[in-house]
């Protein structure tokens, strides 16, 4: 027993494991750990698998036909440009709102406490419910119509939502999903300004650095593995974005994630939904490096 | 950290707004700050005013849709719109489903879960930075979109639309996350009492049950409600895996083409509803669910 109380630690991120003394003692975290791996496997890494199999197979032999047939589709191309547009648009306003917001909540305003609470509640609201509470904003009879005819510009109303406004129609789902998400950025972002130490602050302002300065070369450089982690998770639920898009504008705006839905739910097509669900695991792959690659090295260029 | 600090009142994992944000006495003296107050009550009102509106959408009568200009305060409320979504065919019982996947998926993301998160607060072992960047890698992936081929797998074993083949796939979708926190939650807990229980004489097992645990519960607590929350909004895996064992949001999402706008509206209400009072609940452990990820 207390062989075992010198052998753990808490917080040896890095340190090598201590010399073990006793075989059981040794195991046990690797038997505390196997559930999780175990179910990680059946549910994680085989279905990834399977995905790959179920892509590349027609009728039980080897077919690139899924594949063919979902560049074929009439909608591919379309999805793929407005989800990437999407992404572009959003996470970048997620971002710099989510920076704005924990700013603003570490300067010290009075009642801090209670706008991070106010803040924090899109959290618990999904993507569907999201983009329902939107659709009673931006139908044709909502409440932005009602606002606008209230101060006098148009009084029959604009259907922001029809397909013969693709500006308006992307911009409301744009909307939507930054209204939605950004709190989880700010959660992210606040923690990681909690970690930087005040005297870095503290420092800039004694060399008579203002605060865009102390903001500029202090706090977003401290803040770059937040960032990173921000950016990745954003970027990978937007390539997702899905229900957020059909409950405010149905079919009109077909993005990816749809796409792999549709294939699967009403043409019946389990092969190239697949294909689908794989392009999206691949698009986040990329973007995962890029982000990690990107950030980095601007790393290296600052040291 | 926050969490060093955090007063003997509050539980293990729970931090205080006041030990994230600066108190008002360390506040700097800058030369304006009524545009400060201007921004954060503008990003309020962005922020919240859609939750008014959905609201009143909810609460008014059906034929108010049809009104136009609305007004910002309802003419009338009444109950109509709930009443008509909670009597249209399969959304109680969607809801029920909805709750049964949400509490299946926590049980099963705890159970399985926290030894992984126990293990990594408390062991050093061969393997464990592996494991963390496993965990984390798993959390770039977009678990979700698995559950195509997952229907696949599951119409062989007979799972395909049960409550369970959704719960697995909302586990498999929680449980890197319950990892991580129940781990940051088992850090926090003061390793001393433990040790303590250890030389008087306790075993592991017994130590871990009797002191670590029930000091950790309200953390796992939050973290169980976290996980619920997650599950009660998840909608793609929700709706491919089930054809008749709908969950709410799944029923919701199905039924969107071919429904009135009152019962859209009655519909983003009720799923809002349970998770306003979870986050209200669970704010206290927000910034360690996400903040300790991000170490």
């Amino acid at each position: 027993m207390q062989r075992q109380v010198a052998l753990e630690r808490d917080t040896a991120l890095d340190a090598p494991a201590p010399p073990a003394r006793g075989r059981r003692t040794v195991l046990t975290p690797y038997y505390l750990l196997a559930p999780t791996l175990l179910f990680l496997a059946v549910f994680f890494a085989w279905p990834m698998f399977q995905a790959l199999i179920l892509a590349v197979q027609d009728n039980g032999r080897f077919s690139l036909g899924p594949l063919q047939r979902m560049a074929d589709d009439v909608l591919f191309w379309e999805a793929i440009r407005n989800t990437i547009l999407l992404t572009l648009i959003v996470v970048p306003a997620q971002v710099v709102l989510a920076l704005i917001m924990s700013l603003l909540l570490v300067s010290g305003l009075r009642g801090a406490g209670l706008f991070l609470y106010a803040w924090a509640i899109p959290l618990g609201i999904s993507d569907l419910a999201a983009g329902v509470v939107w659709l009673s904003i931006f139908n044709d009879r909502g409440y932005l119509n009602s606002a606008l005819a209230g101060l006098g510009l148009g009084q029959t109303g604009f259907s922001f939502l029809s397909y013969e406004h693709p500006v308006s129609m992307f911009l409301a789902v744009a909307v939507a999903e930054t209204w939605r998400a950004t709190a989880l950025v700010m959660v992210i972002l606040l923690a990681g300004l909690q970690v930087i130490p005040k005297d870095y602050a503290e420092a800039a302002e004694v060399f008579g650095a203002t605060t865009w300065q102390r903001i500029r070369h202090v706090t977003l450089p401290m803040l770059r593995p937040s960032l990173q982690v921000a950016l990745i998770i954003r970027t990978i639920l937007a390539f997702q974005a899905f229900a957020v898009v059909v409950a405010l504008v149905g079919r009109n705006l077909p993005v990816m994630a749809e796409e792999a839905y549709r294939w699967y739910g009403d043409l019946r097509n389990p092969s190239v939904a697949a294909a689908w669900a794989l392009l999206i695991m691949v698009f986040s792959l990329v973007n995962t490096v890029i982000y990690l690659r990107a950030l980095r090295v601007r790393d290296e260029q600052l040291a | 950290m926050a969490v060093a600090d955090t007063p003997q009142t509050l539980p293990p994992g729970a931090v205080q707004a006041t030990d994230i944000l600066p108190r008002t006495a360390a506040r700097r003296k800058g030369p304006v700050r009524w545009p400060l107050y201007v921004a954060a009550i503008l990003i309020t009102l962005f922020l919240l005013l859609p939750i008014y509106l959905i609201t009143i959408a909810a609460l008014s009568p059906r034929a108010a849709v049809n009104d136009f200009p609305k007004s910002l305060v309802p003419r009338e409320l009444s109950l109509e719109t709930l009443l008509f979504f909670l009597n249209s065919r399969g959304v109680v019982a969607s809801a029920w489903n909805s709750v049964m996947v949400g509490v299946i998926t926590l049980v099963l993301s705890l159970v399985i879960g926290t030894p992984a998160g126990y293990a990594l607060a408390r062991f050093a072992f061969r393997g464990r930075d592996a494991f963390k960047i496993l965990i984390l890698t798993t959390r770039a992936f977009p678990i979700v979109i698995l559950s195509i081929p997952l229907a696949v797998t599951f119409i062989q074993w007979g799972l395909y639309d049960t409550i369970l083949a959704v719960a697995l796939v909302h586990t498999a979708l929680a449980l890197p996350t319950t990892v991580l926190i129940t781990s940051s939650i088992f850090v926090s807990v003061p390793r001393d009492v433990e040790e303590a229980a250890l030389t008087l004489g306790c075993t592991p097992v017994g130590a871990f049950l009797r002191i670590a645990l029930p000091l950790a519960l309200p953390g796992l607590a939050a973290a169980s409600l976290f996980t619920f929350v997650l599950s009660w909004n998840e909608v793609f895996a929700a709706a491919i895996l089930t054809v008749s064992q709908r969950t709410l949001p799944a029923q919701v999402f199905t039924s969107l083409g071919d429904s009135p706008l009152p019962f859209r509206f009655a519909g983003g209400f009720a799923l809002i509803v349970p998770s306003l009072v979870f986050i209200f609940f669970i704010r206290r452990y927000l910034f360690n669910m996400w903040g300790r990820v991000v170490r």
